[in-house]
């Protein structure tokens, strides 16, 4: 899986659209307190704005429950000073984030406790790109990031949402590939989130895992601040070696070679008689009979 | 498309049909602003001034229209994902002629590429080769395999026409190739046919059997005129048959065979594939590559198995003939396996209804849904969230992101 190559861009207006992960269970159990963390993501969100006037950040709050939008700075243009202290669009954001955080409060209260802590990544992750793709068209904006801080769990596959997850999340990183939006992504967490990796790698993004969060955002502003055109001559962090290699379906382990069912695409690590996941049975064993005639059929070729 | 192909053999086979002689003496260039007719578009508003043509809202329409037609057939069908196509190309004399600008074949090898690139995009365990036909020959330019590039490149450089066509020669090639391939993938040809006749040295009608047999999907795109042996040749085989009336035309035509077809109950047999997820080598090592045979730094797959180097995925082994992947291509062909349903168009009265909370914002970009004049604009809604998107989301959901914003936003119980 080949990487997106660096394009070469002649402007370096961006528009930010920022994914801030709000999941309570995750941030009761940080080092970084949740006010610390905002006060250091508003600091790089004005930094933003004031690199080039035409700069536009979009901030989408992923909770455990929803998605929603809480700030957009074409909308509210108004950067001046309420009572002298704190400017308009960080008190906006702020009073967006709460009520946003109350009715994502309420949206878990009506359902049982579950085992699954993973925030929504998927949904914010499509709007974030309808936001920049459908704004691309109307507002000439070439050059898009989305950009993620905050922290997402690795996706619990004995999950009963996770394949859904998956498939969306992996959607979402082939679309954005295609319309070539990097994803950055800063991870907060303890764990390695797989997802985020993929999405970067993939996408052409840097992904960055800061050691000292009490320094948040100088990270921020060294690394993900910079503009796509600026990025060709910076040295950002080399992308780690990604794992691309599969789980079966079966025992999730992870496996260098196995089955592949040819009606849904279903992994396993044996060679089972049917398929667990589409119903389909399977006929012999073909494998020996498919690889014998690839080889009849390579001979001709060397 | 069925109406377009009956129209191209009126057209064909009556030169005096009125449509054709509007554009008879006029130049390819000229007959595009005939066809588009932008004044018949206009519209009043009304104080009588002129209003700005709403070609969005005609293009959404059409698209709408190709997305139930789509979606009316291939919900929960069962799709051939692991396909190996041939591309037959036929490069007779007829292919040289100059209806199409600059000339057919110029225009067939331009999009055979953007097809070969969003065929493998959209399939990426599929497999393709590409064979030709002159001087009554059929050839096969490209070995089937999985690399863009290497087709392209081939296709490039053997473009000149000759001779006459034959359809049988190139039907009885692919067929003795197709017949190699394991028995889980669908075998399919799709055939760009220009000439109007087939120069054949047996009986046609016991080839098109025997690929009938040998379950081979042929699908014919025509570039002239329709043929019945092609139409023929499709029913038999469960392809479709197209004739493209224009170059724009022809681009939809081939690129609709870009998706995998619903695949035939009796075709498909439901197989384990054996498979390798091979770990990328690590960056700076040394290694002969067994695709190219050149030594490389870095950058490369080792097989699982045989620990033979390989350059890109996916692929096949060179050396022990596994198929190489990686998890993100097996993840690319998930969406169509689970499609996303077709939104429905808020209606007036929807709007109007007072038990409707009105969402003002479209879900996905925040854009304002109402029109300049405050009035509620054109908007479709998710059948399953009940949110609100605006066109160009819709578009942009159903294309290319392939999941609803509203329903992966809210968490599942």
């Amino acid at each position: 899986m080949a990487s997106a190559p660096s394009k070469l861009y002649a402007d370096d207006v961006s528009l930010v659209v920022v994914l801030l992960d709000t999941n309570p269970f995750f941030w009761s159990s940080s080092s970084l307190s949740f006010s610390q963390f905002l006060s250091h993501v508003l600091a790089f969100l004005n930094a933003i704005l004031t690199l080039n006037q035409l700069n536009q950040v979009v901030v989408i709050a992923t909770g455990y429950n929803s998605c929603d939008y809480v700030f957009d700075s074409s909308s509210d243009l108004n950067r001046s000073f309420e009572n002298g202290r704190m400017p308009v669009m960080c008190s906006s954001l702020l009073q967006k984030l709460e009520e946003f955080l109350i009715k994502d409060e309420q949206l878990s209260k009506e359902e049982p406790e579950g085992k699954i802590k993973s925030s929504l990544f998927s949904g914010s992750l499509s709007m974030a790109l309808c936001c920049i793709l459908s704004g691309v068209l109307m507002r000439h904006y070439f050059f898009d990031r989305v950009f993620r801080s905050g922290a997402l769990h690795p996706h619990p596959r004995g999950s009963p949402d996770g394949p859904e997850q998956y498939v969306a999340i992996m959607n979402a990183i082939f679309s954005a590939q295609r319309s070539s939006v990097p994803i950055d992504s800063c991870y907060l967490g303890s764990q390695n989130s797989a997802f985020l990796q993929q999405a970067s790698y993939i996408t052409g993004g840097v992904h960055h895992k800061p050691q000292n969060l009490d320094g948040l955002f100088q990270y921020l502003m060294t690394i993900f601040a910079t503009d796509l055109h600026s990025r060709s001559f910076i040295h950002l962090p080399k992308p780690v070696g990604v794992d691309f290699r599969a789980s079966c379906f079966c025992h999730k382990s992870t496996i260098d070679m196995g089955y592949i069912c040819s009606v849904c695409l279903s992994i396993f690590c044996k060679h089972h008689k049917k398929c667990s996941t589409c119903g389909s049975v399977f006929g012999q064993a073909q494998s020996e009979a498919a690889s014998a005639s690839d080889k009849k059929r390579k001979t001709p070729e060397t | 498309m069925n109406n377009g192909a009956g129209r191209r053999i009126n057209g064909g086979a009556e030169e005096d049909d009125d449509e054709d002689d509007v554009n008879g003496d006029l130049d390819a260039w000229e007959r595009t602003y005939t066809d588009e007719r932008s004044w018949e578009s206009l519209q009043e508003d009304e104080s009588g001034m002129l209003r700005p043509i709403d070609n969005q809202a005609l293009y959404h329409s059409q698209y709408r229209r190709r997305l139930r037609s789509l979606s009316s057939t291939a919900a929960r069908i069962q799709k051939g994902l692991i396909r190996y196509l041939y591309i037959v190309i036929d490069l007779s004399r007829a292919a040289s002629e100059m209806d199409f600008r600059p000339s057919r074949i110029a225009v067939i090898a331009k999009h055979v590429e953007t097809f070969i690139r969003e065929f493998f995009y959209q399939n990426p365990l599929s497999q393709v080769g590409i064979v030709t036909i002159k001087d009554g020959v059929a050839h096969c330019l490209t070995d089937i395999g999985g690399s863009p590039e290497s087709h392209i490149n081939a296709l490039m450089k053997k473009l000149e026409c000759s001779g006459d066509s034959s359809l049988q020669n190139a039907l009885d090639l692919v067929d003795g190739y197709l017949n190699q391939i394991p028995s889980y993938g669908h075998r399919e040809v799709l055939i760009l046919y220009s000439a109007l006749s087939t120069c054949d040295p047996g009986d046609i009608m016991d080839t098109i059997q025997k690929c009938r047999k040998s379950k081979i999907r042929c699908s014919v795109i025509g570039l002239a005129a329709e043929m019945f042996i092609c139409k023929h040749l499709c029913q038999e085989t469960g392809g479709t048959y197209s004739v493209a009336l224009d170059e724009s035309h022809f681009k939809e035509l081939i690129l609709e065979h870009a998706p995998p077809p619903p695949a035939i109950a009796e075709f498909a047999v439901a197989n384990l594939i054996n498979m390798g997820f091979p770990q990328r080598a690590a960056e700076g090592s040394i290694s002969i590559c067994s695709c190219h045979k050149e030594a490389k730094v870095g950058a490369g797959y080792t097989c699982p198995r045989c620990k033979a180097r390989a350059c890109e995925l996916p692929t096949e082994c060179c050396v022990c003939g596994l198929t190489l992947v990686s998890s993100p291509h097996l993840a690319r062909s998930y969406h169509h396996l689970f499609p996303i349903a077709p939104f429905d168009e808020v209606t007036s009265s929807h709007l109007n209804n007072p038990n409707c909370k009105l969402q003002r914002n479209c879900f996905g970009c925040q854009q304002s849904l109402l029109d300049p004049g405050n009035k509620p604009g054109p908007a479709v809604v998710c059948p399953k969230c009940k949110r609100y998107f605006c066109l160009d989301c819709d578009i942009y959901i159903h294309e290319s992101l392939h999941n609803c914003p509203g329903c992966d936003s809210l968490r599942h119980s």
